[in-house]
């Protein structure tokens, strides 16, 4: 498999900001032991959390993500932090956003069901610009579905599952080291941009047991949110300094702030009658993200230098990644060149990386455990520059390689 | 001389007042008892936090306190305070906010809450109506009374919210009303004091939305009621539960003692903390 993981957490050496120091770092790595471990993702996903400073975990159980609260009930207590089993998925997300008002990186992880109940509170969190991480890790649905198997169908709900308009940041992995790189990844942006990030693993890579490599202190990059550094009197916690995103305060340390879910002025206080001051938030909302799209977005590029009418693309994210490799091995070696492109940040879409792709090929084909999700805002990027034809599997079962090359061979007319 | 100025207009938000409250409403009794007792008690509002959901006494902290404040979703105060205090044990957190809240679309949070016995401080304002929405049947609304959404009328029993709360295991719970503003400080008081989950409702008035539609159109109304129709706990010995129902039971409710939520967490957490230490050092 031509696979290399994204190296692009440990890449570069950075200082870890305050307020989690070295010390604290070296706790976590302690209490989580070897180095090289044989573990799962749902595992990883843990992992990942407490090494970015994740001090605070809500959740409800629920397969397959169940693991990655076991694991932080157990954890979490040794490094100073605390987890909490909440009454059902919506608290779990309320108790998040509180605990990330009073100063903790938190998270929850749950599956379609608990995700769907989430929305409203996720939608919140955007409202707010609350750091917070949720964990998705998706399985068959609608509804009760298939509660043991993975799929990708909540791909759309992780960007329009709320009312409203919003934009977070939504990740898929396609491997358990990357549950635990990603999930650092997710921390970050969360702090950075003041946004919820969405980790949207599945039953299949959740529950899958691969080796994973912890990082050591130095290795990661660690970001924690920005702080108020005006008079307290001064202070107002949604005012744009410039960079869309405000600095957050943390309750108890005499900001007296006011957060509401309302169309709130910079001040915080509700105006709620107002069209200009709704249009203003709500497109900073939106534009904090976009507009630093270029930071946010990752893709991997594994592209031949062939001509666009012979060679075919193949558009892929998370677990479905893996078939593709090896799709991709075989069509080469059969002699048909191929383009693929693998999205890392689903959300925000990466238009133009894909925009760019449908320029170098004659068709794209976008394999998906759904049936047909991301084929659609393919096909919006493509804007008709080739064909797109969607190439969905449902039921639990990963495509093979023979299923992707027949979708490729029969999307040639 | 210089300007008067009340000396409780450091503790609620000058900047955005007049407050929105209608007239005769009995949020702004509610506000001005709570105010009172955070006085009292000498509590600095740096170290609190109020947490409100969604309707007209949310507002009651959110934003008229001035303290931090989450103003969060329709039902959810519960489970974001949960948040809050779990990280942060040190500030006194306070929900205020409506039946309607509280115990139609959060029940679940409230009897979990409870169940726990978490440190919270919840302050059920309950005026018997969905009253920002225009007067539909509630959960607490009166069986026999006609509403919006109950035109012909309302077939379903009141929640006995105070009951079910003590059941599901809170350790300080009481009940008061608008017309009896001096005790209901004296529990709020006792509530934000005492370690535990605590819970006090408040019986209240909505004369827009409610009491136009039953035939008492001013707070006055509901006030004369609300004196006429309580009686102290303590006077109900030997009285039937079809007596009882025709009344507002006041006064405190129960007051015991059960471990607390938030404690025990912070106990595993030094236990856990001590013994990776004690492995480290092996």
């Amino acid at each position: 498999m031509e696979h290399t993981a994204i190296q692009s957490t440990s890449a570069k050496k950075h200082k870890p900001a305050q307020p989690f120091t070295r010390e604290e770092f070296e706790r976590v790595r302690r209490v989580l032991k070897k180095k090289v471990q044989f573990a799962q993702g749902d595992v990883a996903v843990a992992y990942g959390a407490l090494l970015a400073g994740c001090r605070f975990f809500a959740g409800y159980p629920i397969t397959p993500a169940t693991e990655t609260a076991e694991i932080m009930s157990r954890l979490l207590p040794q490094v100073g932090g605390t987890c909490i089993q909440m009454e059902d998925e919506i608290a779990s997300v309320g108790a998040i956003i509180g605990a990330s008002w009073a100063g903790a990186k938190s998270m929850t992880a749950t599956s379609g069901p608990g995700f769907s109940l989430m929305q409203e509170n996720i939608g919140y969190a955007a409202m707010t610009e609350t750091p917070c991480v949720i964990v998705d890790v998706q399985r068959s649905g609608p509804s009760t579905g298939q509660p043991t198997e993975g799929a990708q169908g909540d791909i759309m709900q992780a960007k329009w599952g709320s009312h409203g308009d919003y934009e977070l940041i939504a990740l898929s992995p396609s491997t358990v080291q990357e549950c635990l790189d990603f999930t650092i990844k997710a921390f970050n942006y969360s702090e950075t941009y003041r946004v919820p990030v969405i980790l949207l693993a599945d039953g299949i890579i959740g529950h899958t047991r691969e080796k994973i490599e912890l990082p050591e202190y130095g290795d990661i990059q660690i970001i924690w949110r920005k702080e108020p550094t005006v008079p307290k009197a001064e202070y107002q916690p949604f005012a744009d300094d410039g960079t869309k995103v405000p600095a957050m305060n943390v309750f108890g340390t005499g900001y007296h702030s006011y957060i509401t879910g309302l169309t709130h002025a910079e001040t915080g206080y509700p105006c709620t009658d107002s069209q200009p001051d709704h249009h203003q938030l709500v497109q900073r909302l939106c534009d904090k993200i976009r507009d630093n799209r270029k930071k946010i977005i990752m893709v991997e590029r594994d592209y031949e230098n062939s001509t666009r009418d012979e060679t075919v693309g193949i558009v892929s994210y998370g677990v479905t990644t893996r078939t593709v490799y090896s799709a991709v091995k075989t069509l080469r070696q059969a002699g048909t060149p191929v383009n693929h492109l693998r999205i890392i940040t689903n959300w925000p879409f990466p238009e133009q990386e894909v925009a760019e792709l449908a320029g170098r090929v004659n068709r794209i084909i976008v394999p998906e455990l759904n049936l047909g999700q991301v084929y659609h805002s393919v096909r919006e990027a493509v804007d008709g520059r080739c064909p797109v034809t969607a190439c969905g599997k449902i039921g639990g079962e990963m495509h093979t390689p023979r299923e992707i090359i027949e979708a490729i061979n029969g999307s040639a007319d | 001389m210089g300007e008067y100025r009340h000396r409780l207009m450091d503790y609620v938000r000058e900047e955005i007042m007049p407050h929105r409250f209608c007239v005769g409403c009995g949020c702004g009794t509610v506000l001005n008892a709570f105010v009172n007792a955070v006085e009292e008690i000498g509590l600095e509002p740096t170290k609190m936090v109020c947490v409100s959901g969604i309707g007209c006494s949310s507002w009651i902290p959110s934003p008229y306190f001035r303290s931090d404040t989450l103003h969060t979703t329709h039902g959810r105060p519960i489970a974001f305070a949960t948040g809050v205090k779990i990280m942060r044990p040190d500030l006194t957190v306070v929900v205020i906010a409506g039946d309607g809240d509280v115990s139609g679309i959060g029940g679940n949070h409230l009897i979990h809450a409870a169940r726990r016995n978490i440190d919270l401080s919840v302050f059920m304002v309950n005026n018997m109506i969905y009253g920002m929405t225009g007067g539909q049947v509630a959960p607490t609304t009166p069986s026999g009374t006609k509403t919006s959404t109950t035109p012909h009328r309302n077939i379903e029993p009141a929640f006995k919210v105070a009951d079910l709360v003590m059941t599901a295991g809170a350790t300080y719970v009481a009940r008061w009303t608008t017309y009896h503003v001096f005790p209901l400080m004296e529990s709020m008081q006792n509530a934000m004091t005492r370690k535990g989950f605590s819970f006090i409702e408040i019986i209240s008035q909505c004369p827009d939305n409610y009491g136009r539609r039953i035939g008492k159109p001013t707070a006055n109304d509901f006030l004369k009621q609300f004196r006429d129709d309580a009686i102290r706990i303590n006077k109900t010995e030997g009285m039937s539960e079809e007596q009882l129902d025709k009344r507002i039971v006041i006064g405190k409710l129960c007051d015991r003692e059960r471990p607390e939520y938030v404690t025990q967490l912070h106990e595993i957490i030094r236990e856990q903390v001590a013994a990776v230490k004690r492995e480290k050092t092996k």
